[in-house]
């Protein structure tokens, strides 16, 4: 049977790993390239870089970085950032991406998720959504969380799907960065809505945040940042305590 | 030196940066002559099938890789690539594949519903390797090794080249083979350590 997925999450920035993407008071982490090994050795399942630069320069760094990472790191590596055109997914496909993450890019012009899909297919095209409550209603933000779209959450991750989007990767902006667990509600809200596989992202704290997580069918993988780049939390400790709770994992 | 096939289908780096990093030469190329005297052919493919036919049948390739074949080559087909390699295919109509192996190629999510499974597909993810018989490929894999798989459409009818299996609601023929033609639904490329593996074997198969 399939297992579930860890998937830890690096936001670069001027070619280094940082944290504090959406907020201010951005702390320097790591080298890419050696957080990648870290990552890979202790049983990651997938790798996910967000370029999170603001400049041509940083842009190119970020490449650099891609390429060195897929020469040496054979796990399917997720890109995103922004993503805006197929100039964009060309790009990161050709520095070694195996998936491109779209998320504001897709909001500006949904038709660049079926376009990108029926150029690099389905398994290619991850839909990225953040997602905050807004008067009791899922909203879908863009800009890095900042901007409310007034889009119905529910009704855009099924548009996705139904547009090609070959994964969701659903942040939920009200329990990131909290660490009190992922965001069940929205998580089972949106599983309704898709038939494709759901990245949940936001809100690890500890192990058994993953185990909640889990417990819902719905829910393919995990994702999570902070948690793992503090070494609070080891995947293979996590891993194993999983699968002492019945939950496939890949070990 | 081994040939990755270019047909214009797929992402080929991957498979050409894992193989360069197990030490193993390799060039990515649509020519015939390169084609004719590598040591090894690997033929990668994502996306639909008749697509990818078509392609390949426009690069005028096929009878290189027919002769190949019949000469020795040890071929292995990567997902779209080892479902090339069956007979022919359902995906979006009727397609006829290169039939270097008994078989054909169906779409699951009938199957799983009328075994009463709602399972997700495509199949995405990392599954264990459930191995039917000894095969040269498998030499460094052990029997519950996991494996990175995406896709929605599997081999069916293919018990004498069934290698390994995966289980997902449905037995998923995961690696196949038949004298020098192998091929592995899911990515070695992709599949960390044991898929390196998988390549390293491949790469030994004389």
């Amino acid at each position: 049977m399939i297992t579930k997925r860890i998937i830890p999450c690096l936001d670069i920035r001027d070619g280094r790993v940082v944290k504090g993407k959406n907020f201010k008071g951005i702390k320097d982490i790591d080298d890419p390239v050696k957080l990648a090994e870290f990552y890979n050795d202790s049983g990651a399942d997938e790798l996910v870089f967000y370029d999170i630069t603001a400049s041509f320069e940083g842009r190119q760094l970020f490449t650099d970085i891609l390429e060195k990472v897929a020469a040496k790191i054979f796990i399917p590596l997720t890109v995103g950032g922004s993503i805006n055109t197929i100039d964009d997914f060309d790009r990161v496909l050709k520095a070694g991406a195996d998936k491109v993450s779209v998320n504001t890019g897709a909001i500006k012009n949904p038709a660049l998720i079926s376009e990108a899909a029926k150029k690099y297919g389905n398994q290619c095209v991850v839909l990225s959504m953040d997602v905050a409550r807004v008067d009791g209603a899922f909203r879908v933000f863009a800009k890095g969380g900042r901007e409310n779209t007034g889009i119905d959450a529910l009704e855009w991750a099924q548009r996705g799907d139904a547009s090609g989007a070959g994964e969701l990767v659903v942040n939920s902006i009200d329990t990131d960065g909290v660490r009190e667990g992922f965001d069940l509600e929205l998580l089972e809200a949106i599983g309704k809505r898709v038939t494709i596989p759901i990245i949940a992202s936001g809100g690890a704290g500890c192990k058994e945040h993953f185990k909640d997580l889990f417990a819902l069918d719905c829910i393919d993988a995990g994702l999570a940042a902070g948690i793992f780049h503090s070494k609070e939390l080891l995947i293979g400790d996590l891993k194993r305590y999983l699968k002492e709770n019945n939950i496939p994992v890949r070990i | 030196m081994i040939a990755i096939v270019n047909y214009g289908v797929g992402n080929l780096f991957s498979i050409s940066r894992s193989l360069s990093y197990i030490g193993l030469d390799n060039v990515i190329t649509d020519d015939k002559k390169t084609i004719e005297s590598a040591s090894h052919i690997v033929l990668p493919g994502v996306g639909a099938f008749g697509d990818a036919v078509q392609k390949l049948e426009a690069t005028g390739l096929i009878p290189t890789l027919d002769a190949c074949v019949k000469k020795g080559t040890p071929l292995l087909g990567v997902c779209l690539g080892m479902q090339l390699l069956f007979e022919k295919s359902y995906e979006y109509g009727v397609h006829t594949g290169l039939g270097y192996l008994q078989g054909e190629v169906c779409p699951m999510e009938p199957d799983l519903k009328a075994k009463g499974y709602d399972i997700k597909v495509p199949h995405i993810g990392w599954n264990a390797l459930k191995i039917k018989k000894d095969s040269a490929l498998l030499k460094f894999i052990k029997d519950g090794d996991f494996m990175y798989f995406v896709h929605s459409y599997y081999a069916k009818n293919c018990e004498d080249s069934l290698i390994a299996a995966a289980d997902y609601g449905i037995e998923v023929p995961a690696v196949v083979g038949a004298g020098n033609v192998f091929g592995c639904q899911f990515h070695p490329e992709k599949s960390g350590a044991c898929g390196l593996k998988i390549l390293k074997a491949f790469g030994e198969i004389k």
